[in-house]
């Protein structure tokens, strides 16, 4: 563990961020508050903040339906964030586009998306502007993204290319609502992204710091021009695949057991204060932030302004 | 001026606007071709040679030869452009627009709209189109009727060497997503093409002929059907009013309905099958605009409700032309209120 007190506090203080956001959606949603179709993505921080943490605004993201940890970890305001979800047109993306497609160009978040492997084919094309400037491009995807034929396409022309992109494959054991044991034939996702002829990794997903050294590695053997990497992470999704999923394939004590004992909020903090790195009360003191953070968040995405049957067409074309 | 054809326009055009802009990126199979092969690259230098000599030029950072991989050349492009590039990606067949429609149609034209106006996506697909060419169902289809139906898209087809060079280069330039339509068939058409710097703004058609008794829409190859009909018909004392759309997205609607009401006869012809095109919604448009203007029915010369057959004989007869133009420009001028 290499980690300065300050870059511990912040990885934490990004995980407790996006677990407290999808826990209050799903309160939220629960309570009729919020329309349409959320994906969250609580159970899976580790993935996202163990990534993140190694980029700048000026790396490129492309995220899934699942999309609001990366989005939180690559920067994205979540005070406009939650605007966004409530659907007001102070919403990052003025109300137009929801939980599947929040996007910030700015901070190098090239969106959400709805399509299932949509995302790699553009983490490919990021890639190509990040060679040009010395950075990486992630393509955030699932096992149900995998088995896309965009996510082989976009494989295949990133080795073709040698690009700096990198294949995340967040393994949260469902797609949708089938088995990964089912669905995806090969013997692993990391050993399938190998078989492109890229460098593949496995990581355990719910331990934010073994995500974070093993994307510092990979990160570094991009930025040296060796082309693209994969890296497959065992994760944990603890809500449905969507809000109101009522998840009758999971087996008995599943859920109970994996936030028991697959929680990688906890596991960091038994990590981080079984080495002394922080103490117990530092974490306590993130938690109430980041909680009021969160009901500021709510407070505001509900006083604020409603889009109108006005801005319906607007931003269709740049020019027209 | 100078004389040349649309395929050499088209690199010409490409190569200018590379030259202009480091920004600019090329994608797509084959456009560099031979890569891997013993003859080496630009043993072939693109199937349509609308990219030779761009890779020895601007290098393979910049002129991408790609795997036959449409989804991904599409996002890759897709990408590339929403990260401060500006990429041409070429689609060898229009026709293959089935294996990356997601891309066109979910991601490139909506970006800008989903993420709150605040992303820009600059790319320029190309596709080459039409029939003419005995290629058959999978490889002659003109889909300019679908795309034009997105929102979020720009939809461009150029009949002349000219307009090919003038709305290209609008494209490149232009910040919004642009679909370029080639027709495959037009490729070796020559035309006095303007030297320098030539930029035709998007959604104004150009008149090909003018007359007073008949309104003729048409677009890419069908625009030189419609001119052969039109002189035909000049020769019966019917005079027809040629437009050439230009782009069908932007649409040029001052242009066609000043047309009609002047004309009050309206003929579209279109490289398509019936059913929810461009015939229909030009047809539409003027019905519900302009309705007051018409002296008879409006008459729609398009491709039957089939696919392109191969045989030499059922394309020639799958096609509009300049015979079935020219009849139904006959019928509307015959039309007696029963």
């Amino acid at each position: 563990m290499q980690l300065s007190r300050e870059a511990l506090l912040r990885a934490y203080r990004q995980m407790k961020t996006i677990r407290a956001f999808e826990d209050r959606l799903h309160d939220e949603i629960q309570a009729g508050e919020i329309a349409g179709f959320t994906h969250l993505y609580a159970g899976q921080e580790a993935c996202a903040v163990g990534v993140c943490e190694h980029l700048g605004s000026q790396d490129y993201i492309v995220s899934t339906h699942r999309g609001h940890g990366h989005c939180i970890a690559k920067g994205c305001d979540v005070i406009g964030m939650m605007k966004e979800i409530y659907g007001s047109r102070e919403g990052l993306c003025k109300g137009r586009g929801g939980s599947m497609h929040i996007a910030d160009i700015g901070v190098g978040m090239l969106g959400a998306n709805g399509i299932v492997g949509a995302g790699a084919p553009l983490a490919v094309g990021a890639g190509i502007s990040a060679k040009g400037n010395g950075t990486v491009s992630i393509a955030f995807s699932g096992d149900g993204a995998c088995n896309q034929g965009t996510t082989f396409e976009a494989m295949n022309l990133a080795v073709v290319l040698k690009l700096p992109v990198i294949f995340v494959f967040e393994n949260n054991h469902y797609s949708e609502h089938t088995g990964v044991a089912y669905a995806v034939g090969a013997e692993s996702m990391a050993a399938r992204a190998a078989a492109f002829g890229m460098r593949a990794e496995k990581a355990d997903g719910i331990d934010f710091f073994a995500v974070f050294e093993a994307m510092r590695e990979l990160i570094d053997y991009c930025k040296a021009g060796n082309g693209p990497a994969a890296i497959e992470l065992d994760t944990e999704r603890f809500f449905g695949h969507f809000e109101g999923d009522p998840q009758r394939y999971r087996g008995p004590g599943e859920l109970d057991r994996i936030r028991a004992e697959r929680d990688c909020l906890k596991l960091f903090r038994q990590k981080v204060t079984e080495a002394g790195l922080l103490e117990g009360k530092d974490i306590d003191a993130l938690d109430e932030e980041v909680m009021a953070l969160i009901d500021r968040a709510v407070v505001e995405a509900k006083a604020a302004e409603r889009p109108g049957p006005e801005h319906v067409v607007e931003d269709v074309y740049i020019s027209y | 001026m100078a004389t040349k054809m649309i395929r050499d326009v088209i690199v010409e055009t490409i190569d200018a606007e590379m030259g202009r802009d480091p920004d600019v990126i090329m994608l797509g199979e084959d456009i560099v071709g031979g890569n891997g092969s013993a003859g080496g690259p630009e043993a072939i230098g693109g199937i349509w040679s609308t990219s030779t000599g761009l890779w020895g030029k601007y290098g393979s950072d910049r002129v991408i030869d790609t795997p036959i991989s449409e989804s991904a050349i599409i996002g890759a492009a897709a990408g590339a452009s929403l990260s401060g590039k500006r990429a041409i990606a070429e689609i060898m067949f229009a026709d293959f627009i089935g294996v990356c429609l997601d891309q066109i149609w979910n991601q490139v034209a909506k970006f800008r709209y989903m993420f709150g106006g605040k992303s820009r996506c600059p790319v320029t697909i190309r596709m080459i189109y039409g029939a003419g060419f005995n290629a058959a169902a999978q490889h002659s289809q003109s889909i300019h009727g679908m795309v034009t139906a997105m929102p979020g898209l720009k939809v461009v087809m150029p009949a002349t060497p000219a307009d090919a060079k003038g709305l290209l280069t609008a494209a490149i330039r232009d910040d919004d997503p642009v679909i370029f339509l080639e027709h495959k068939a037009l490729y070796a058409t020559k035309g006095e093409v303007p030297d320098g710097e030539y930029v035709l703004p998007f959604g104004h058609a150009r008149q090909v002929t003018e007359g007073d008794d008949i309104t003729v829409l048409a677009t890419g190859l069908m625009v030189s059907f419609a001119e052969t009909a039109a002189r035909n018909l000049a020769e019966e004392g019917i005079g027809c009013d040629v437009l050439d759309l230009r782009t069908t997205s932007p649409l040029d609607e001052e242009a066609i309905l000043d047309s009609v009401e002047r004309t009050g006869r309206l003929l579209i012809v279109d490289e398509s099958p019936p059913r929810c095109g461009l015939a229909t919604d030009l047809a539409a448009i003027v019905a519900s605009k302009a309705f007051a203007s018409l002296k008879a029915p409006i008459e729609m010369v398009t491709a039957p409700h089939s696919p392109i057959p191969f045989a030499r004989e059922l394309e020639s007869a799958w096609l509009p032309s300049s015979d079935k133009i020219e009849a139904a420009a006959l019928r509307l001028m015959s039309y007696r209120r029963g």
